[in-house]
């Protein structure tokens, strides 16, 4: 792998840019591999990455139905905060947010964090309580949070209304300042770049059909639409599809796959310094560096792989956002898309080892997965690795809905879900 | 928006006259209390989440107010049929396969 510097763009610069090489290779899958990785976004090409920077794992594959990073990955609205309710919930968001910093430097690759801020509006006295709690619980965790009044929030982000009359006036707001955005598909490539150097091997157009299973129930690798490739530790982080993936095992899972849509407008010059939340009347946000309003929605109510979604969804948040950026009224949308994200009942992820040896799962992030990317392929790696969770880990276990301790954050991951 | 047919209206009315109401033809223990943790765990928590048709509940909230059942692709959302509350699971699905 050639470093990239102001010396390589130089030197590429008087040679016509000949000189650039694949960011990764597209190798034939080998028979047989240590560690299968099901999916190629963000979560499985970081897990394959820190399998092979901090565990010396490199015989691994990652597979891939579609391209690298065309899943959520490519569809999400890469807002990253880790200011959760629940302690467990904290270690592992805040675990990834450390990761942020200074990821680009430990990648060779600029995946553009911008620790911009994330201010979480409050339009009424219970949502001023809710803020409040999550600000003390997470300052307890030494997560960094604030409490802003309406003229400091102004201030914060002034296209925003805070009028007397405005529709959704705003009393107050906490505000998470190494809160920000990334660049998505640089998450992805840059992990994919990363673990290639280092001999994993990413494979791309290639479905997992089938979970094969010896008969002492350990897993023996996948069937694929490129054949049969047999490894003993496989690791599902297929996202929207993951209980797809697991039912191949016979594991049924407590997940439900909701379309969630996004949309963008045209770009603008600058004019959202950070991002802005809304729970309350959910809406969400910020702007990207090519000058674009990222704006994000709700999920649809039903179950669903087609990656849609109903427009009155947009309607619903576009409605919120113009009351609240009333300066925005008249701005164009470019593109409105969908993705499919897997939801536990208490809208916590799932990372952990499965009733079948051999086999892990890295699943139900639901509608805010890109922000633990860093964080969670870290201690997801660890968990393969060891065939032990990490204590970061260690909570989010398929099990809790059996025992009953859920990690609840459905109240309380400060959006709705 | 989908269109959905209300079997005891006997019309087809768009989505935001309906809530959905989760995973159909889960039976609750008439014992809850005297559940195992395992079976609890199965009718509360586990679900089918298929990918192509599922069998899930609806109430036309704004409409007669009525619980139904309904069968749907989730690949494409098109509507297969709706059913009453109570009629058993349909075993024949009109224009699906095997």
């Amino acid at each position: 792998m050639k470093k990239y510097s102001v010396f390589a763009i130089a030197r590429e610069a008087m040679r016509g840019h000949k000189g650039w090489e694949e960011q990764w290779s597209s190798p034939e899958p080998k028979k047989e591999y240590d560690v299968i990785i099901v999916g190629a976004g963000g979560h499985g090409l970081a897990t394959a990455y820190y399998l092979a920077t901090v565990h010396g794992i490199t015989n691994v594959a990652v597979l891939e139905k579609g391209w690298l990073g065309g899943g959520n990955t490519g569809r999400n609205t890469t807002i990253i905060r880790s200011n959760y309710l629940y302690d467990e919930s904290a270690g592992i968001y805040d675990h990834a947010l450390k990761l942020w910093d200074g990821l680009s430097q430990e990648l060779n690759y600029n995946v553009m964090y911008s620790a911009r801020g994330v201010m979480m509006l409050a339009h009424n006295v219970h949502d001023i309580q809710v803020l409040k709690r999550h600000v003390h619980a997470n300052r307890l965790n030494g997560i960094d949070n604030e409490w802003l009044s309406p003229e400091q929030a102004k201030e914060f982000c002034p296209p925003l209304n805070t009028s007397k009359d405005a529709r959704y006036p705003v009393v107050g707001a906490a505000l998470q300042r190494r809160g920000g955005t990334a660049r998505h598909d640089a998450v992805a490539w840059g992990y994919a770049r990363g673990a290639s150097a280092r001999g994993v091997h990413i494979i791309q157009n290639c479905e997992v059909t089938g979970v094969k299973r010896a008969a002492n129930g350990a897993v023996m690798g996948v069937d694929t639409t490129r054949g049969f490739i047999g490894a003993k530790k496989v690791g599902v982080v297929a996202a929207g599809h993951s209980s797809v993936i697991m039912n191949m095992a016979g594991v049924r899972m407590p997940l439900e796959s909701y379309p969630l849509q996004a949309l963008v407008s045209e770009p603008v010059k600058p004019v959202v310094p950070c991002v802005v939340m809304s729970n309350t009347v959910h809406a969400y946000i910020s702007q990207s560096d090519k000058g674009e309003l990222v704006i994000g929605a709700g999920t649809d109510q039903y179950v669903s792989y087609s990656q849609t979604g109903g427009l009155h969804i947009l309607q619903h948040t576009l409605d919120a956002i113009c009351e609240m950026f009333p300066i925005f009224t008249r701005m164009k949308m470019l593109r409105s898309w969908g993705g499919i994200v897997d939801v536990t009942p208490d809208r916590s992820p799932i990372l952990a080892k499965t009733p079948v040896p051999g086999l892990y799962v890295n699943c139900g992030w639901g509608t805010g997965g890109f922000k633990a990317t860093p964080g969670s392929g870290h201690v997801f790696a660890h968990t393969i690795a060891k065939d032990d969770p990490h204590p970061i880990n260690a909570p989010f276990t398929i099990e809790r809905f059996r025992t009953g301790r859920l990690i609840d954050e459905a109240a309380a991951a400060a959006v709705a879900h | 928006m989908l269109l959905i047919r209300c079997p005891y209206c006997e019309e087809e009315r768009p989505e935001l006259e309906f809530r959905n109401a989760g995973e159909a033809h889960i039976a609750r223990s008439a014992n809850i209390a005297g559940e195992t943790d395992d079976d609890f765990e199965k009718f509360f928590f586990i679900r089918s989440n298929p990918k192509g048709i599922i069998y899930e509940r609806w109430r036309h909230m704004h409409g007669c107010a009525r619980f139904f059942n309904a069968v749907r692709d989730t690949v494409t959302d098109k509507f297969v049929m709706t059913y009453k509350a109570g009629e058993p699971k349909p075993s024949k699905l009109p224009g699906v396969a095997k």
